[in-house]
C-alpha cells in the first residue's frame, strides 16, 4: 500500500515543517518514505512544492508520477490547483482558503470557483483558526491537523508523536503550542 | 550495528564522509550542495574530532585546501554545485596529475532543469576530462555508503574521486540505515615525493603517462563496482535499458520487465555494456543530465544497434527527467485526468520585503533614469532578482564576479555609465581580482557592493569578507574619497541617490557599499535570542 502527498504553498509558509512531521511519523511507523524538497531561489516568496511518498514497500522515484497523488495538501488555494495534474482519480485536496496575494492581479474569484467545482476539495480558513487559539504562526500545523484524519497509512496519533519529536529540540512549550494547533485543525474537520 | 535516520541526499553524503574518518570539508555554498557542509558544521562528532568545516572563499580555494589536507595524509572532501567546478577546474584537473595522498573526494551537485542555476552542465564530463573515477549514487542509502567507498577507492588508486549528485537526490529525504559507530579518523604519513607533486613538465609528462595507463583498470573497477545493478538479464529482449543515478529510480518506478543495467561508476565499463547489449535489439539510455553515457555507448555499440535516448528525442534533450518522461520513452505514457486550471498564474520568487537590495535598486533606477545609455552589470545572488518586476534594474548576470569585469570591459569600449552590482560574498569569491584590473586601468566604472553581511541566496552562510570590505577595496587601490558606504533604508534615499550620482560623474573607479543585514539572518538571530 502507498500514499502519495503533494505539499504546496508559497516560500516561507512552512510546508517543509509539515513534510518533516509526516516523514518523521512515517519513519517511526516503519514505512518507506521519500520526500523531495525545493531549496534555494524558489523560497523567496515564490511557489514551493514538496512531494511526499509513503509506502509499505520500496519506493523508487523521489518525484511523484502524474495522476498518483492521493492528497494535495496546500497552504494556499491557488498553489493547491497548480499541482492538479498530479491528483489521482479519488485523490483529495485539503487547502487553506486564504489567498496569499503577493503577485499583481491575483485571480481570487477564479481560484475559489475552481476549488468549489472539485468534488474532493476541503478549504479551511487555517489562519483564523490559528489566530483564534493565539498561534498565528502555527497555521501549518492547523492544516496538518485538518488533513490528518484523511492521510492514509498514518493515524492522527502517529502525527502528534511526530510533532513531539520534531519540535522537541525547541522546548516543551513549542511542542505544546504546535499540538494545540494540530488539534484545532483536526476538530475543524472531524 | 545500524540505526535508521531520515536524511537528505546531501546529509547522507556528509554523514558518510564523517563515518569514513574525514579531517576536513572544504566548500563554498551553492544550491544544491550547501547542506553537505552545513550538516558537518552542526555535527557534534565533527566538533569532537576537530574536523575542519568553515566556508572557503570560493571553490578553487576549497579544492586546493582539500588537496593540501590530502597531501598531509588526511581524508578531505570538497563540495560545490556544478558551476563551482568551473571555478575549481584548474586545481581539480591538476589534482589528477599530482594524485592524492589521503583520500580526496570531490562532490559536484548538478542541477538538471536549472532550479537554482544558470546552466545545465554535467559534471561527469569534468571527471572524464581529468581521467579520474566518478561515482554516482541513485538513492540516499547509496549516497551514504558510496562516500566511504569513494574514500577507499581514492586511497587505493591515489587519485581524487569525483562524486556526482543531482538536485533531486541532494534535496530529497529518505530513510537511511547508518552505522551506529563511526569509523576512526584516517591518517597516512605526510607526502614527501616532490616528483609527484611538482608538476614541472618532466614530472607532469610521467604522471600523465601513468594516469593514462591506469584507464583500463579504472574501467574494470567500474564494471566490478558493488553498486552496479543488473535486472531481468539472461534472456533476449527487444529493449535493454542502460541507466544511472536518479534515472534508475524513474525506470524502476515504471516496473519494467526488460533488462536493466545501472552504471554507478565511471569511466564507463565498456565491455560490461557491450555484453549487456548483446541480448538486446536496441538500447534505451536513461540519464539525468547531458547525454554522457549515450554519446559514449553510441561510439562502441551504435554501429550494430539502435541507441535511443536524449539524442534521438525519445527523452527530452534538456531538463530533469521524471517518472512520466521515462514512462513515455517506454511506451507507457499516462495522460493526466485533470489539467492545470487557467486560474493558476506563475508566482515567481522575489526579494524579501524590507531587503536592503530593494532600496539599492530603487535608488539606482531613479538615478539612472537620467542617463540614457546606462548599463547595469549584475551578478549571482539574491540581487539577481532585480531583473524581475517591479525593478527590471539589471542588464546582465553571467557568472560569479562577472559584474565588475563586464562593466570594465564595456567601459573600455565606451559604455557610460557602466555600473556593477555585486553581493558581499560574490565579491570575495571572484570580484576582487576584477576590481584590481579596473583600478590598474583607471576604468570609468561604478561598483556597488551590496553588503548584507551573509551569503543570503543559499540560506545565510558566513561571508568571507564581512567587516573587511573597505580595507580590501583600499588595498586594491580604490581612492578613499571614492569608496562610499551608505545604509540602504528608505529614509536615506536622498543620500544614497546623491552618492550614486556623484560616483557615476567621477570618471574613474568608485565603490559604493550599501550595508544592512539580510532580513532572514536578522530574523533568525532574533528568534534564537527569544528561545
Amino acid at each position: 500500500m502507498k500514499y502519495d502527498i503533494i505539499l504546496s504553498g508559497v516560500g516561507g509558509q512552512g510546508i517543509l515543517s509539515i513534510a518533516t512531521v509526516i516523514a518523521d511519523a512515517a519513519l517511526h511507523a516503519g514505512l518507506c518514505v521519500k520526500q523531495a524538497e525545493v531549496h534555494g531561489m524558489s523560497q523567496r516568496g515564490g511557489e514551493v512544492e514538496s512531494g511526499l511518498r509513503l509506502s509499505d514497500t520500496e519506493i523508487f522515484s523521489d518525484l511523484l508520477p502524474t495522476g498518483s497523488a492521493d492528497m494535495i495538501l496546500s497552504m494556499e488555494p491557488m498553489e493547491a490547483l497548480r499541482y492538479l495534474p498530479f491528483l489521482s482519480a479519488g485523490g483529495v485536496i485539503v487547502t487553506s482558503s486564504v489567498p496569499l496575494m503577493n503577485i499583481p492581479d491575483y485571480p481570487e474569484k477564479a481560484v475559489s470557483e475552481e476549488l468549489k467545482r472539485l468534488p474532493n476539495a476541503v478549504c479551511i480558513d487555517i489562519e483564523s483558526i490559528a489566530k483564534s487559539i493565539s498561534m498565528p504562526k502555527a497555521a501549518n500545523m492547523v492544516l496538518l491537523g485538518a488533513a490528518s484524519s484523511r492521510i492514509g497509512l498514518l493515524a492522527p496519533e502517529a502525527l502528534r508523536e511526530g510533532i513531539a519529536r520534531v519540535f522537541a529540540g525547541k522546548g516543551q512549550q513549542i511542542v505544546e503550542a504546535n499540538l494545540k494547533a494540530f488539534n484545532a485543525g483536526l476538530n475543524e474537520t472531524k | 550495528m545500524e540505526k535508521t535516520r531520515l536524511l537528505l541526499g546531501d546529509e547522507a553524503v556528509a554523514l558518510g564522509a564523517l563515518h569514513a574518518g574525514i579531517k576536513g570539508v572544504y566548500a563554498y555554498p551553492g544550491t544544491p550542495s550547501t547542506e553537505i557542509t552545513e550538516f558537518i558544521q552542526k555535527s557534534s562528532l565533527a566538533r569532537e574530532r576537530g574536523v575542519h568545516a568553515s566556508w572557503s572563499t570560493n571553490e578553487k580555494t576549497a579544492m586546493e585546501e582539500a588537496l593540501g589536507m590530502s597531501y598531509a595524509g588526511r581524508r578531505s572532501m570538497v563540495c560545490m554545485k556544478h558551476v563551482g567546478m568551473n571555478v575549481a577546474a584548474d586545481a581539480f584537473v591538476n589534482s589528477a596529475m599530482t594524485g592524492v595522498n589521503g583520500g580526496l573526494v570531490v562532490v559536484a551537485a548538478d542541477d538538471p532543469s536549472m532550479h537554482s542555476s544558470q546552466n545545465e552542465q554535467d559534471s561527469r564530463f569534468y571527471g572524464k576530462f581529468a581521467m579520474i573515477p566518478i561515482v554516482e549514487p541513485s538513492t540516499q542509502q547509496e549516497a551514504y555508503e558510496m562516500t566511504a567507498y569513494a574514500f577507499s577507492l581514492s586511497e587505493q588508486l591515489k587519485l581524487p574521486v569525483l562524486f556526482r549528485l543531482t538536485t533531486r537526490l541532494a534535496h530529497s529525504r529518505a530513510a537511511v540505515n547508518v552505522n551506529d559507530t563511526p569509523g576512526p579518523l584516517q591518517e597516512l604519513p605526510v607526502a614527501k615525493d616532490p616528483s609527484s607533486w611538482v608538476l614541472l613538465p618532466a614530472n607532469a609528462r610521467r604522471r600523465n603517462d601513468a594516469l593514462t595507463a591506469l584507464q583500463p583498470r579504472l574501467r574494470k573497477l567500474a564494471a566490478d563496482s558493488p553498486f552496479l545493478v543488473e535486472k531481468n538479464t539472461g534472456k533476449h529482449a527487444v529493449t535493454g535499458i542502460v541507466t544511472c543515478g536518479t534515472g534508475y529510480n524513474y525506470v524502476m518506478e515504471n516496473r519494467p520487465d526488460c533488462p536493466v543495467l545501472k552504471i554507478p561508476q565511471y569511466p564507463l565499463p565498456d565491455e560490461k555494456i557491450s555484453g549487456f547489449a548483446e541480448n538486446c535489439d536496441e538500447i534505451l539510455v536513461v540519464e539525468d543530465g547531458q547525454p554522457f553515457i549515450e554519446e559514449q555507448i553510441r561510439a562502441f555499440i551504435g554501429k550494430d544497434k539502435k541507441v535511443r535516448g536524449r539524442l534521438t528525442g525519445d527523452l527530452p534533450r534538456t531538463g530533469e527527467l521524471n517518472p512520466d518522461l521515462v514512462a513515455s520513452a517506454l511506451g507507457k505514457a499516462v495522460q493526466p485526468l485533470r489539467s492545470k486550471p487557467e486560474a493558476v498564474v506563475p508566482r515567481p520568487p522575489a526579494l524579501c520585503m524590507g531587503c536592503g537590495h530593494r532600496d539599492v535598486y530603487i535608488a539606482l533606477n531613479k538615478v539612472l533614469a537620467d542617463y540614457e545609455n546606462a548599463r547595469v552589470f549584475a551578478d549571482i545572488g539574491c540581487y539577481t532578482l532585480g531583473a524581475l518586476p517591479p525593478f527590471c534594474a539589471i542588464d546582465s548576470c553571467v557568472d560569479m564576479g562577472a559584474s565588475i569585469t563586464m562593466a570594465k570591459g564595456a567601459a573600455d569600449a565606451g559604455v557610460w555609465p557602466a555600473v556593477a552590482v555585486i553581493g558581499d560574498s560574490t565579491f570575495t569569491h571572484s570580484g576582487m581580482t576584477g576590481l584590481l584590473d579596473a583600478v590598474n586601468d583607471g576604468s570609468d566604472i561604478t561598483v556597488v557592493i551590496s553588503d548584507n553581511l551573509t551569503t543570503a541566496m543559499t540560506g545565510g552562510q558566513d561571508s568571507s569578507g564581512t567587516g573587511k570590505f573597505e580595507k580590501i577595496c583600499s588595498a586594491l587601490g580604490v581612492e578613499p574619497e571614492h569608496l562610499r558606504v551608505v545604509v540602504p533604508l528608505q529614509k536615506n534615499m536622498d543620500e544614497i541617490m546623491d552618492t550614486i550620482r556623484q560616483e557615476i560623474d567621477y570618471h574613474g573607479v568608485s565603490v559604493i557599499i550599501p550595508r544592512r543585514e539580510c532580513m532572514q539572518t536578522l530574523a533568525r538571530k532574533q528568534r534564537k535570542q527569544k528561545e
